[in-house]
């Protein structure tokens, strides 16, 4: 991306429980329109950092602005223009995905048509359907059409693809592709490098509360390589993930 | 984002989402319909029969004198005949019969009639009718033929509106089901959307705390209005509950309805808000429920109970409730008349949601 307009900049973000430091001062900015990724192991501070930035969660100290809002001040503001994916949030019971569209919709004050959302997600077969009768991939597909409904300009995604097969977690990428298509910048967190290198702009590691490293997924990687880095074992051309793919088709399948 | 965001709309998709959840819950239905009309239909069967007592003839008794026929008219006295002495004797002993009366001629010229009659210990309480019934009936037939010597005494019965058991047990069952959808349906619906992060992932919307509360109570009282009057409907056409000013009485009941259950859902808060786990919430509402259930006349009236319970009784807001209802429906009472109970229930409403203010958590 040319574009280097930061949407979001953190600054200093302390976040301080009882007796533990979960976040401890960091820095960063995201541009608009790129997919950024946060990466770390768990505990690492990355839904934390998340949380306090969707408003969720207050924080210690430091100053956070999403689209010139203040978090502190305009949260309502920063709400509105945000989409948010928790990593497992639940939707109120007994109601199917027509129902709780227009539930969300009410919930943003704004008008949509559910089953145009829901076909964006490719989950228009599913509109009767409850939703803790879906399964894991097409819970996740729901989750971001939910982010979506306020047509906003940023998302997070925390954690999208845990849990999924290949074909939904390549599904998922897809659909993750063509939402930043459409002007929306992406915040997401993972456990994959894999998926972090396909599709992140930029990606930020964080560990024990703070940025260890901060560039684009390919610098990254060359660094390393110049410190005399190499695999123990030469990469072949395709991987197992491959072949899995190959045999067991790319399509969406009925339930992925 | 040109629109301003608007507050309404918000607590009104909440309400509708809340409202169909609810109806598609059956522990729901269930609390609020079924079980209060379970106890309507079994009373309101009950009730029509009033009281009897069932009265043994001994084998060998008179059957054709003026005693057997004044007996077989008596609209209380249920007359026993082809039962041997030995199943007389048991069924006495056991109370499943309440008296034997052997009637036999007299050798001697007067009294025409000598007529024996046994109670039973098993069964003092319809003894007692029985022995009244019987005392009054020889009064009469030996009084008949004679002018009184010091009075004679005329009795009639006022024609008022007749108290069915119905008219009891209606009230008592609907704030019963107020009471249970109130605090059960309130304490597992926010600990649920509190646990499974429904309220978490509700905060990511520009929504207010405010609404959430609202849409909420909006679904609940709307559903808890609609199970109301399908109570009293049912109440009123298959059982003759008494409505006295017919439609205004309903709409006085339906008020008092909401009242009671934004009182009882402040329980409902407290108790999700102390409820550790899910499992902690049924033990924590039947603490608050089910002494009201007791106590609170939805069975019995709390006069029957004893005197140092009473006073017990007489904190509870259901008693309140269901006394309010009581005076509505059957005297034809208005809101202003019962405003005593609506008062106390009011304070306990402040005292309730004071507490849940300070108990209720969001996560």
């Amino acid at each position: 991306m040319d574009n280097t307009n930061a949407i979001i900049s953190v600054k200093n973000l302390v976040k301080k429980y009882d007796d533990f430091t979960a976040v401890q001062g960091i820095s960063f900015d995201v541009y608009e329109n790129e997919i950024f990724g946060l990466l770390g192991p768990n505990g690492a501070g990355k839904t934390t950092t998340l949380e306090i930035i969707e408003t969720l969660r207050g924080k210690t100290s430091g100053e956070i602005l999403v689209d010139g809002y203040d978090v502190d001040k305009e949260a309502n503001k920063i709400k509105r223009i945000i989409g948010v994916q928790l990593q497992a949030a639940g939707y109120y019971p007994n109601l199917n995905l027509v129902e709780l569209m227009e539930l969300f919709s009410g919930l943003y004050g704004v008008d949509i048509n559910p089953m145009e959302m829901l076909e964006k997600v490719n989950l228009q077969d599913k509109a009767k359907a409850k939703y803790k009768a879906l399964s894991g991939g097409q819970k996740q597909r729901f989750s971001i059409a939910t982010t979506l409904i306020n047509a906003p300009k940023i998302i997070f995604l925390d954690e999208p693809t845990t849990g999924l097969d290949p074909q939904a977690r390549r599904n998922l990428w897809d659909l993750i592709i063509e939402i930043r298509k459409n002007g929306t910048t992406v915040v997401i967190t993972t456990h994959y490098m894999d998926e972090a290198e396909q599709l992140c702009d930029r990606v930020a590691f964080v560990e024990r509360g703070e940025i260890i490293a901060l560039d684009t997924p390919d610098n990254l990687i060359d660094q390393l390589i110049n410190t005399g880095f190499e695999r123990k074992k030469e990469v072949k051309k395709a991987n197992l993930e491959d072949v899995f793919i190959q045999l067991t088709g790319k399509e969406w399948r009925e339930d992925n | 984002m040109s629109k301003p965001y608007n507050h309404t709309k918000a607590t009104m998709a909440l309400a509708k989402a809340s409202f169909r959840s609810i109806m598609r819950s059956p522990s729901a239905v269930v609390f609020t319909l079924a079980f209060p009309l379970v106890f309507i239909l079994v009373f309101g069967f009950l009730g029509k029969g009033g009281i009897k007592v069932d009265l043994a003839i001994a084998p060998g008794s008179d059957l054709h004198n003026p005693i057997m026929v004044a007996l077989e008219e008596n609209p209380v006295v249920h007359l026993i005949r082809d039962k041997d002495a030995a199943e007389i004797k048991t069924d006495l002993e056991k109370g499943s019969i309440d008296g034997l009366i052997h009637v036999k001629k007299n050798a001697a010229e007067k009294p025409a009639y000598l007529a024996k009659v046994e109670y039973t210990s098993a069964s003092i309480d319809k003894g007692n009718v029985l022995k009244s019934v019987i005392h009054n009936l020889m009064y009469n037939l030996n009084s008949k033929d004679m002018m009184p010597t010091v009075a004679e005494l005329n009795e009639s019965t006022v024609q008022g509106r007749i108290y069915r058991t119905i008219d009891f047990i209606l009230p008592g069952q609907l704030g019963f089901s107020l009471l249970s959808t109130g605090v059960f349906g309130t304490a597992f619906v926010f600990f649920n959307l509190r646990q499974t992060l429904v309220i978490k992932r509700f905060f990511a919307t520009p929504v207010r705390k405010s609404s959430i509360v609202f849409g909420e109570g909006i679904a609940r009282i709307g559903f808890a209005l609609l199970g109301a009057i399908f109570i009293i409907m049912i109440g009123h056409f298959f059982f003759h509950f008494t409505l006295v000013n017919g439609a205004i009485t309903v709409i006085n009941m339906l008020i008092l309805a909401i009242i009671g259950l934004i009182v009882f859902m402040g329980f409902g808060f407290v108790v999700s808000g102390i409820a550790k786990s899910e499992s902690t919430i049924p033990p924590i509402s039947n603490i608050i429920t089910l002494p009201q259930f007791l106590l609170s006349g939805t069975f019995f009236s709390i006069d029957a109970f004893p005197e140092w319970l009473q006073p017990i009784s007489r904190a509870l807001p259901l008693t309140y409730l269901n006394d309010a209802m009581r005076k509505v429906a059957f005297e034809g009472a208005g809101l202003w008349d019962v405003k005593h109970q609506i008062l106390i229930m009011i304070v306990w409403g402040i005292g309730i949601y004071a507490l849940a203010v300070k108990v209720f958590k969001w996560e």
